[in-house]
């Protein structure tokens, strides 16, 4: 069911009864050319790009809970194309590309909102790092502007420029950064995927991989052997846990990260703003509720729960830089599961078995990735070579050493 | 107004009237009253709005739970949007405002919303707004966003302070209602440490709010002796006001108590709440349980509360909601709401109980197998209608109505662990599940043992299995006479038939909401939530997240458990912002950490600048100096014709010691030093195990087995840790101990060509180049203290670093400046630092970015492959060691009036702004008073090789470009003459 | 989250830095290790849901470096042992 103005004027006033369910719920079957492991964002956009753009048929998603139950739906929502290097930029800037225009192309409303995202500057180095920074940015064709301080506080007079321990000394903007509805995005790629044929499976859990010869067969799963050409795998924050039913170590590590809701407050914020002298970032959610977050607990975890000390060292953060947040609430805390790879960067790339394909190692940024994940993904599994924006995104560039580290921090996960 | 609608009874103070505004009217209350209950008192009934629809809302609860009465607390900075009405306490003086609502309460504009309700369904907005494209940012969303939120938050600096503690005890028992009274008896007579927390000012739970006895008292009088005898125990801590907020791992809880809430601001000295830390060897959730209501058509008017909650109202605070009340039941429970508010002389008009049979309610219009239907009342309940077993409709003119479809444990804390909860049939509701937090058991009604007496046996019982565990055996203990009703309960989930039957009140979620849910096929559990918003408002869906399960659970056909709870999510009830923060806000953000010569330096004025944690002198600038450059330049300038000084304490140092000493450096250098003269400097590359620079310094050997390593500002700490690693997990029989003495010696560095003779004056030995020569390290002495001389240069001039144990520090810069003044020796601070390092062509912190090799900076050939060291092996990847590779440059404009900006890219000259052009970029950048212009260095592509290369430097950011031209990094002095004069 | 410490009881874990699986200190030896071997030794791990033997420094304590096995699904800690007794028993030494 397309969905259009004259459908909505028309349901609401026949009392909403022919609405159609977003997407159906159908049996597996014996076996798929493509099944992607993973009903999280990035698996539902790696679908319904497989079957849009590449015309691929015979798909089938195979989701261990409940479509968008991945960390698109336990995240803090922001998009943006700030990234520093070479192999990371294009691919985040054809990503935000498609943010622009997922909703017409998925007739959904995500509610992509591109109110800016704002990275603050304390340090002389800090100012030195982000110019570097804009200007890879802008060489790359995506956008970036230095805010001075006057202007940063003309934005948000409430900010701490009086008494900070860090005072703030300017920023850089990204106008086209913003937030959109993460869960609106799991359900827009899983309502075009279904449209176009593709079996989306729920209560579906990969329990092995058959692999005779160097190749892929098909999937065990707790509903039983589906058999499949090629078998792409999304899985982020569970990746070592299903490619070990490959035989495969990744370079990766499972942290818990934690994020965070306030109780609804009206209009303060209108962009995303991070803060760069503590681990604290921040945006307003159309609801109101100010959605903020900050570093990953730093531990090995698979229990989506994190700990006070994270918790407290995001509320100081936010408090620092915004004295007036003593008196909202904290609403509701959450942790999620992410890859964190070894050098900060995402892995899209074949395996060493033949039909087996793998994309992960997103850390905490894999939500605005989605749109091109999925994408390139696709490409990859459609066509066997790496989308050009997403060439560089090998397991093997940690034995070529053509790390992908923004940060700077090498092979230990958790400071990424 | 006067308190219309207080009746007799009650556990307020009377004797004291307490004043108060709401909206800008007057009101008056008694201490013990909360907002909630003093505004009933009042007859005001209306005290909210709802987020989508702006209907009108009065309180639905008398609790935490509540979704519907939420007003902003107090005013100017210290406004507090979306505070509960009902668990606010009354002080003299309290103002509080509505919310959600404009112009007024009671006219609501946006309530319009409500006359659109057909529009505005689950998962409309996802359906909509989308034509044409442009439209979303532009028009829809700016809108929606500007109707967003509840209560507004002032912008004004939060004016109250906050406060962090740590508590431990042996038996933690969470919520003072029967359960955790007795449980914290119990334990607290056998002498263990207990600390009992409760939300409520007043402990007791529902005993204060119900009129059955325990034993020959009244419930509440028994919780109030009770809670005195166990102040009396030193070993017992009682928390009112505290939230215990969240399980952690391993018996920690987190909690808040909120000190001052109740007074009209915090007491002098006094924080407004305290975030405590609690580690609990064992722990009790008696949290008790919250009553869900039956939702029927229109049942969000002000005036329809849930059974219990009137009931409270009436006994705990001597308050009718209204003057005609009815009671909408499935339970026994219920019931008493209409017998307790019919002994208090309330006119009870009708009991509706869903229930077809048993016994009938004497002197009470008791209708069997009946239901309401909808009710009536713009601002206010008027009336309800209800429809009889026999199928007769009747309004019935009421002002209050009770409604319960039974209990749900407040299993929450025992559930943030995610383990599941059990769903019991008797009792219609989940309860605790297995898996929960290792040491935490569940007792009272938030185990599901409803009755006072159960409550009271299973406290008892349980506290007395946990301090088993403990090896603490309680005394045997007595347990008074208490009710011990069975629990009576048909589920009644909805009247059938409802469409706008609101389950989740404050997000405005209502039956038909649910059901298109179910239509759409959002029928798991999450996406029901996500969907609709269910259970996502401030409450966090207390009392309604069990309805819309069984209403999905009927229209799926699948059993409630099998249709699944969501995720309990912590914190318990929303937590201010402030408590989390405690005092780390404003300069307390982080540790300030100031170096030996701060005070003189604050004394001359000095500027100073954050790095990292440390305070350091940025610059110095003297009387008629207005521009930092001025005083910069002066700095660098003086230095090189004289000679100048420098805090440099910040550098990490480490003493390194042991037989295996200069085997252990040569594994964890990327360069050799066990070579290294005893009395003698050098420079050491440290990479990480990927190959990449960690960190450099210069490394003294001291004697034999005793080395003195200086690392980096930034990595003073994590050299440290690193070398701690490599020491006790990969070569732990290595002779070699390490200790950080980065806060024991205050260290200056003196720079220039009269540095030598600036130093001889204060140092007892011969420091002559030929006692003392380039790259000498020795121990020394300063009028006779211990002390520690390096001839190591930063600057690229004659140079050493003079180290004194720290309090000796700022003696020493004052006898340094005092014997430097023949000399017009200056101070400088980092800038001037930076200038000369610059100048000299060293890297620093911005070269040594964590993505840069050895063979980037220059510094290719120290690193050894004769030997293992961390780091080696993976340097030599063939993506590491590219010839076109990035490589250290020196820059100068090629116009030398131009500056340039640190970050500028670099580009053929011609060569379009685009990624496949980027040649590298410049890595610092600075005003050189010794070349008399700009200079700077870079990471040029292919950049040894490209040594006179004129091309551009461009700043994309702000559209400037610079012409200029590659030289070498080392600007001044590249024979290094001056550091050996 | 408490570790408790073999020699000074149990601390809380703020106190200590984490540095991840303890596999880290089996470094092999850089001039005889292939490339691969580096590299697997660096870059590789098995992350694991369920027991997890990892590293903690109690920076803010004692410095030593600890072998905690910890369950990573529910945190819980089962030992805790001194990385240098570890170390010395897989057959490290100099």
């Amino acid at each position: 069911m397309r969905y259009s103005g004259w459908r909505i004027l028309k349901e609401a006033l026949t009392g909403h009864k022919g609405w159609t369910a977003a997407w159906r719920d159908p049996e597996p079957q014996p076996a798929y050319d493509y099944i992607i492991v993973g009903g999280g964002g990035h698996g539902l956009a790696t679908a319904y790009y497989l079957a849009k753009e590449f015309k691929q048929a015979r798909i089938a998603v195979l989701e261990k809970g409940y479509l968008g139950g991945g960390n698109v739906g336990r995240n803090t929502t922001i998009i943006r194309s700030n990234y520093l290097l070479d192999g990371n930029e294009p691919f985040y800037e054809f990503s935000l590309k498609l943010w622009e225009g997922l909703e017409q192309d998925f007739n959904y409303n995500a509610m992509v909102s591109q109110r800016g995202i704002l990275n603050l500057i304390h340090t002389d180095g800090q100012r030195d790092a982000f110019t570097r920074r804009g200007n890879s940015m802008i060489l790359h064709g995506a956008d970036a502007e230095y805010l001075t301080r006057d202007q940063i506080r003309q934005m948000y007079p409430f900010l701490n420029f009086d008494n900070a321990r860090f005072p703030i000394k300017g920023g850089l903007a990204q106008r086209r950064g913003g937030t959109v509805r993460h869960d609106a995005v799991a359900w827009g790629y899983a309502r075009g995927a279904d449209m176009r044929g593709v079996d989306l499976i729920q209560n579906c859990e990969v329990t092995g991989m058959r692999i005779e010869g160097g190749r892929i067969l098909g999937v065990e799963t707790s509903r039983g052997f589906i058999g499949a050409k090629k078998v792409g795998v999304a899985v982020a924050g569970s990746s070592s846990r299903v490619m070990a039913h490959a035989g495969m170590r990744l370079p990766m590590e499972s942290h818990v990260l934690q994020a965070f809701v306030s109780e609804g407050l009206k209009p303060l914020i209108d962009g995303v703003m991070t803060f760069g002298a503590g681990h604290f970032y921040v945006s307003q959610s159309d609801k109101g509720g100010l959605v903020f977050g900050g570093d990953i607990d730093g531990y090995n975890s698979y229990a989506q729960r994190g700990n006070l000390p994270v918790i407290e060292d995001v509320a100081e953060g936010g408090m620092a830089l915004m004295p007036m947040i003593g008196r909202a609430r904290l609403l509701r805390t959450w942790g999620g599961i992410m890859d964190m790879s070894m050098d900060g960067s995402p892995i899209i790339d074949k395996t060493h078995i033949d039909g087996l394909y793998f994309n992960g190692g997103w850390c905490y940024g894999g939500f605005k990735a989605t749109p091109a994940s999925g994408w390139c993904f696709a490409h990859l599994l459609a066509t066997d070579t790496p989308h050009k924006t997403a060439t560089a995104y090998r397991f093997d560039r940690f034995l070529k050493g053509l790390m992908i580290d923004e940060k700077g921090q090498g092979n230990t996960p958790n400071l990424h | 107004m006067t308190q219309t609608n207080r009746i007799a009874g009650g556990q307020i103070d009377r004797s004291q009237t307490l004043r108060f505004h709401f909206d800008g009217l007057p009101y008056s209350g008694h201490p013990g009253d909360t907002l909630a209950s003093a505004l009933l008192a009042n007859g005001v009934r209306l005290m909210g709005r709802s987020f989508k629809y702006h209907r009108p809302r009065g309180p639905l609860s008398a609790g935490s739970e509540e979704p519907n009465a939420l007003v902003q607390l107090r005013s100017g900075a210290r406004q507090e949007p979306n505070t509960r009405a009902t668990v606010a306490e009354l002080f003299d003086g309290l103002t509080a405002t509505s919310q959600n609502a404009w112009p007024s309460l009671k006219f609501d504009a946006l309530a319009i919303n409500d006359r659109f309700n057909t529009f505005f369904t689950a998962g409309f907005y996802y359906k909509t707004f989308m034509w044409p494209a442009a439209f979303w940012e532009k028009v829809y969303e700016p809108i929606i966003r500007r109707a967003a939120g509840l209560g507004a938050l002032s912008t004004l600096e939060d004016p109250d302070c906050y406060d962090k503690g740590f508590l431990h005890c042996d038996l933690l028992v969470i919520g003072a209602g029967p359960a955790g009274l007795q449980a914290a008896l119990t334990a607290g007579r056998s002498g263990a440490r207990v600390i009992l927390a409760d939300e409520d000012f007043r402990m007791g739970g529902r005993l204060n709010a119900e009129t059955f006895g325990i034993g020959d008292q009244t419930g509440a009088d028994w919780a109030a002796a009770t809670v005195a005898e166990l102040a009396t125990m030193p070993n017992v801590r009682l928390m009112a006001r505290t939230t215990i907020l969240a399980a952690m791992d391993h018996g920690i809880y987190s909690a808040v108590e909120r000190v001052s809430d109740h007074l009209p601001e915090p007491l002098p000295n006094k924080p407004r709440q305290t975030l405590w830390r609690i580690y609990s060897r064992k722990a009790i959730l008696t949290a008790g349980a919250t009553e869900r209501p039956i939702p029927f058509e229109n049942n969000d008017r002000p005036g329809i509360l849930l059974a219990g909650s009137l009931r409270a109202y009436a006994n705990r605070w001597g308050v009718t909601v209204g003057d005609r009340v009815a009671v909408f039941t499935n339970n026994d429970d219920g019931l008493r709401t209409a017998t307790d508010l019919q002994a208090k002389g309330v006119d009870v008009v009708a009991v509706i109980d869903t229930r077809p049979g048993g016994p009938l309610l004497p002197g009470i219009r008791h209708l069997q197998g009946a239901e309401v239907i909808d009710s009536a009342g713009r601002l206010g309940l008027q009336s309800i209608t209800i429809r009889d077993a026999k199928g007769r409709v009747e309004t019935i003119a009421c002002t209050a109505l009770g409604t319960t479809g039974g209990w749900n444990p407040n299993l929450n804390i025992a559930s943030h662990h995610r383990s599941k909860p059990e769903w019991s049939d008797t009792l219609a509701t989940f309860l605790p599940g297995a898996g929960g937090p290792a040491n935490l058991t569940s007792a009272g009604a938030a185990a599901g043992l409803f009755s006072t007496h159960a409550a009271l046996a299973s406290g008892d019982e349980t506290a007395r299995a946990a301090l088993e565990t403990l090896g603490i055996t309680a005394p045997a203990q007595t347990l008074p006479q208490a009710e011990d009703a069975p629990v009576a309960i048909t589920p009644h989930w909805y009247v059938k038939g409802s469409a706008r039957a609101w389950v989740d009140l404050q997000n405005d979620v209502t039956i038909k909401d649910i059901k298109l849910a179910h239509q759409e096929n959002f029928a798991g559990v999450e996406h029901l939530k996500r969907y609709t918003t269910l259970g996502m408002a401030t409450d966090q869906g207390k009392t309604g997240n069990t309805i819309g399960l069984a209403v999905m659970a009927e229209l799926t056909g699948q059993s409630i458990p099998a249709t699944g709870t969501t995720t309990y999510r912590p914190p318990y009830t929303p937590v201010s912002m402030g408590a989390l923060a405690g005092r780390g806000r404003g300069q307390e953000f982080k540790p300030k950490r100031l170096t030996p010569s701060h005070k003189w330096a604050a004394e001359q004025g000095a500027i100073f600048v954050e790095v990292g944690y440390w305070l350091r002198t940025q610059w110095l600038p003297r009387p008629g100096e207005t521009t930092w450059r001025e005083s910069v330049d002066r700095e660098v300038l003086q230095t090189r014709k004289s000679v100048g000084i420098c805090d440099v304490t910040t550098l990490g140092k480490i003493d390194i010691q042991g037989t295996d000493a200069g085997a252990f450096l040569d594994r964890v250098y990327a360069n050799t030093f066990s070579t290294l003269a005893v009395g003698k400097c050098r420079y050491g590359l440290m990479l990480r195990e990927d190959g990449i620079v960690f960190d450099d310094g210069t490394t003294a050997r001291m004697g034999p087995n005793e080395y003195v390593m200086t690392t980096t500002t930034a990595n003073a700490v994590t050299v440290f840790r690193h070398l701690e690693f490599c020491r006790q997990c990969l070569w732990p029989d290595m002779d070699v101990q390490l200790i950080s003495t980065t806060e024991a010696w205050a260290q200056y560095s003196v720079a220039g060509p009269n540095a030598r003779k600036l130093l001889q004056k204060l140092v007892d030995q011969d420091i002559s180049d030929a006692a003392f020569p380039y790259m000498g390290a020795g121990e020394i002495t300063v009028q006779g203290t211990h002390a520690r001389l390096f001839r190591i240069s930063f600057s690229g001039e004659l140079a050493y670093e003079i180290a004194v144990p720290t309090r000796y520090g700022d003696a020493l810069i004052r006898a340094l400046v005092t014997a430097g003044e023949e000399f017009d020796a200056v101070v400088y601070g980092t800038e001037a630092l930076g200038v000369m390092r610059i100048e000299k062509g060293h890297v620093a912190g911005n070269e040594l970015n964590g993505q840069s090799t050895a063979l980037n900076m220059g510094l290719g050939k120290m690193v050894s492959r004769k030997k293992d060291a961390i780091g080696v092996a993976l340097s030599a990847r063939e993506g590491l060691t590219k010839d076109d590779g990035l490589r250290l440059v020196g820059v100068k404009p090629v116009d030398h009036s131009k500056a340039m900006q640190a970050g500028s890219h670099f580009l053929k000259t011609g060569a379009e702004p685009t990624a496949a052009h980027d040649d590298g970029w410049l890595t610092s950048m600075i005003y050189s008073p010794h070349m008399g212009h700009h200079i700077a260095l870079g990471y040029l592509r292919n950049g040894t090789n490209r040594i006179g290369e004129k091309m551009r430097v461009v700043n994309l950011l702000n559209k400037t470009e610079v012409e200029v031209e590659i030289v070498s990094p080392h600007f001044i002095d590249p024979e290094g003459s001056r550091l050996r004069a | 989250m408490i570790i408790n410490h073999p020699l000074l009881g149990p601390r809380d874990a703020q106190e200590f830095v984490y540095l991840g699986d303890a596999a880290l200190m089996n470094r092999p030896d850089g001039l005889t290790a292939s490339l691969q071997e580096m590299h697997d030794y660096a870059y590789l791990r098995d992350n694991p849901a369920g027991l997890h033997r990892e590293l903690w420094y109690h920076e803010q304590g004692d410095r030593s470096w600890l072998v905690v096995t910890r369950n990573t699904v529910t945190h819980e800690i089962t030992a805790v042992e001194l990385a240098r007794d570890v170390a010395r028993a897989q057959g490290r030494s100099k």
